[in-house]
């Protein structure tokens, strides 16, 4: 039998409190997760098509140019797939019209798009990427950020000597030691020609995710991507 | 318990503090030689990588904890409940079972290292998601131990008595080995991928694990000061619906920009910012005992047990929760996220609130295991315990000053590219920062000495008590 405290010293007030905000705590998440998952849903080829925005667009995005600008609506970069529009609402928004050859295409059909990423994820999964580099900011620290990789100033630069950024990325990829930029060399990860196209398509998708502004005035310097205008 | 008489529970507990001290090794190791490649990128360069050197050390750490805990809770589990832990044989094996995984995971994480870009690799080598790159197979294989774990919990809380701390340890437990779960999926989304990554990372270290320490915690206070069970247990309650209650949405605040909407900017800003309250409670709360106790006159009885445990509170409330706010908020973390702060942070809040507690654990076991009434701090246990916090404490500062470097110039003058991480990098004060984490380092690895050798020894180098000495006067 229970003595007669006060509410607040009482053991089993607090054991029904911790129960009650645990719980109502959990639903919350629970919840919010259901909407979280609705709203990252991956973009279908569809949805380009009707110039409607996914926060994860559909892969096919590789076909497309991409810029990361900034929307004064949302107060804060975007990317932009495919050139830019005004929104209805103010500010401005992807287009989806103006295409870019990937690897000498510009037609990737929705599935190949798809199975291309997919061996990007894989690969970058499987080489360890984020024990050094950071994928939307997560990981390690000991090498640069991949979220906006593909739109680093730096490939622009290299774009030319290779026929294209794509050619130049993958060349790096697979034998990065070769065309090293820092003393901090990235290791030779025995990546094929197929998971370097991959992985390069991973990136160019992964520069089309809508990071809420993140990172911020992405390259600013040396007038890369016109973050700022 | 009397005398040095164990249960077998708390042999089984011995064997998982055993291992976990030598993987605490393993961290420190693979830490040094990461942190040195960061000053000297040819270090070992193509033998062992970066990405390896800081997979082994992240992995070890939280394999070496998740050890200690389970170690932990075998030792405090029949002393609570009153009984022999239900199914000990089994939870044997089980011991045998994982360590056995854990030694194969290690062996192809240092000579395989990475593979081909296809799901067999994840499922045999790597699934490359930092904290949680155990490949597929060990992910089943650990669910299956940890499932022999619950069993053996359930079914001795419900055979003995059932304490407040038991109570929560087992409400705990099973949310914590259920959250592995959602990390054991592979998807071509990275955002959906990492959304639920956080579940496992998050949700453990900052809810699920926090509880276990503040259960464990109770346990100490009540062991090595005699603390009123009363007293501990609705604190224990409090500090429960405190740390889920910030905890479990606090997790927003990783959910700020990896393509998530934007509701979870205030979601998260919010509830990570309380987090850091329930920290300050439980500091408070082991302070005030410890002068409540010592007003009454009663001595300390394991005092590297409590002394760790003050480092515990210390460290959690500074570490986890201080370093946690400075850059929690969405509005500072736009600029901070994936730099040298989460590092900063990492380690003095790893450290802080789990390093230290389960080490306070390994000494009410050292004191258990001898059947002394009272264990004293020796000299080595000095030197351990103060080496490794301030070489912590020092390696936090350290990183702090080069998190700040890189947040100014890489984001603030460079606006986050390549170029401008290099830039960063090549910074002196920035280099500086990493010089003295490396030296901090180097402390903490020589107090990691000091501590394996008191464990070992401390038990036989305690002064002889007064009382002793009169009733050895009397034999004679």
């Amino acid at each position: 039998m229970e003595e007669k405290v006060s509410v607040w010293t009482s053991n089993r007030f607090w054991r029904r409190s911790a129960t009650w905000v645990t719980g109502v705590a959990s639903v919350l998440l629970i919840f919010l997760t259901f909407d979280s998952m609705a709203q990252m849903k991956m973009g279908s080829a569809k949805d380009i098509e009707k110039k409607i925005d996914r926060r994860i667009p559909s892969p096919v995005v590789i076909n497309y140019t991409i810029d990361y600008k900034l929307d004064p609506y949302r107060g804060h970069e975007i990317p932009i797939i495919g050139g830019e529009m005004r929104r209805p609402e103010g500010g401005i928004k992807s287009a989806y019209e103006k295409k870019e050859k990937f690897f000498g295409r510009d037609d990737y059909s929705e599935k190949e798009a798809r199975e291309l990423i997919h061996k990007g994820k894989l690969t970058i999964q499987a080489k360890n990427c984020m024990d050094c580099h950071t994928l939307l900011g997560n990981g390690a620290y000991y090498a640069p950020d991949l979220t906006k990789a593909w739109l680093d100033p730096t490939w622009e630069t290299l774009a030319p000597a290779y026929n294209g950024k794509e050619y130049a990325i993958a060349a790096f990829l697979q034998d990065p030691p070769k065309m090293a930029m820092h003393e901090r060399k990235m290791p030779n990860l025995g990546i094929t020609k197929e998971e370097a196209k991959a992985v390069v398509a991973y990136l160019k998708f992964m520069s089309a995710i809508d990071t809420n502004g993140f990172p911020r005035n992405f390259g600013k310097i040396k007038g890369a991507v016109d973050a700022r205008k | 318990m009397q005398g040095s008489k164990l249960y077998q529970s708390q042999e089984l507990a011995i064997k998982y503090f055993t291992v976990a001290i030598i993987l605490f090794g393993a961290q420190l190791l693979f830490g040094l030689v990461a942190a040195i490649q960061f000053l000297y990128p040819n270090f070992l360069f193509n033998t062992l990588d970066f990405s390896i050197a800081r997979m082994l050390h992240i992995n070890a750490l939280v394999v070496w904890l998740l050890y200690a805990m389970i170690g932990a809770v075998y030792w405090l589990l029949p002393d609570e409940a009153g009984i022999e832990v239900v199914g000990i044989k089994l939870a044997n094996i089980a011991f045998y079972i994982l360590t056995a995984a854990v030694a194969i995971v290690v062996l192809v994480y240092l000579f395989v290292q990475i593979g081909p870009g296809k799901e067999s690799t994840i499922w045999f080598i790597t699934e490359g998601r930092e904290y949680i790159e155990a490949p597929r197979w060990a992910d089943i294989g650990i669910v299956a131990v940890v499932l022999v774990f619950l069993y053996n919990v359930y079914a001795t809380v419900m055979k003995g008595r059932h304490t407040g701390i038991l109570v929560v340890l087992m409400a705990d437990l099973i949310a914590l080995a259920g959250l592995y779960l959602a990390g054991m999926f592979y998807t071509d989304n990275i955002a959906v991928d990492q959304y639920w990554w956080w579940w496992v990372v998050h949700l453990w270290v900052e809810a699920t694990w926090e509880v276990y320490v503040a259960a464990v915690g109770g346990y100490i206070l009540i062991k090595t000061l005699n603390a009123n069970r009363k007293v501990v247990e609705m604190w224990l309650w409090i500090e429960v619906a405190m740390m889920f209650g910030s905890g479990i949405l606090g997790l927003g605040h990783h959910y700020f920009w990896i393509g998530t909407p934007e509701y979870w900017w205030e979601i998260g800003a919010l509830f990570s910012a309380l987090e850091p309250v329930p920290l300050v409670g439980l500091f408070v709360h082991v302070l005030y005992d410890w002068g409540k106790e010592r007003g009454k006159g009663n001595e300390i009885k394991n005092t590297p047990a409590f002394a760790w445990l003050t480092v515990e509170t210390f460290g959690n409330f500074l570490g986890a929760g201080v370093w946690g706010f400075m850059h929690t908020l969405p509005q500072i973390n736009l600029y901070t996220h994936g730099t040298q702060w989460p590092a900063a942070h990492g380690h003095l809040a790893f450290f802080g609130a789990y390093v230290a507690i389960m080490i306070s654990a390994m000494y009410l076991a050292v004191q258990g295991k001898a059947g002394l009434e009272r264990l004293r701090m020796t000299k080595a246990g000095w030197w351990a315990i103060s080496l490794i916090s301030v070489g912590v404490l020092l390696m936090t500062v350290s990183l702090t000053v080069a998190a700040y470097t890189q947040t100014m110039v890489e984001r603030g003058m460079h606006g986050a590219t390549w170029e401008g991480y290099f830039i960063a990098q090549a910074n002196r004060w920035f280099v500086q920062g990493m010089g003295w984490r490396l030296a901090a380092g180097l402390a903490v690895i020589v107090g990691y000495g000091f501590l394996v050798y008191d464990l070992l020894t401390c038990a036989k180098k305690q002064p002889v008590e007064e009382g002793e000495k009169e009733v050895a006067a009397a034999a004679a």
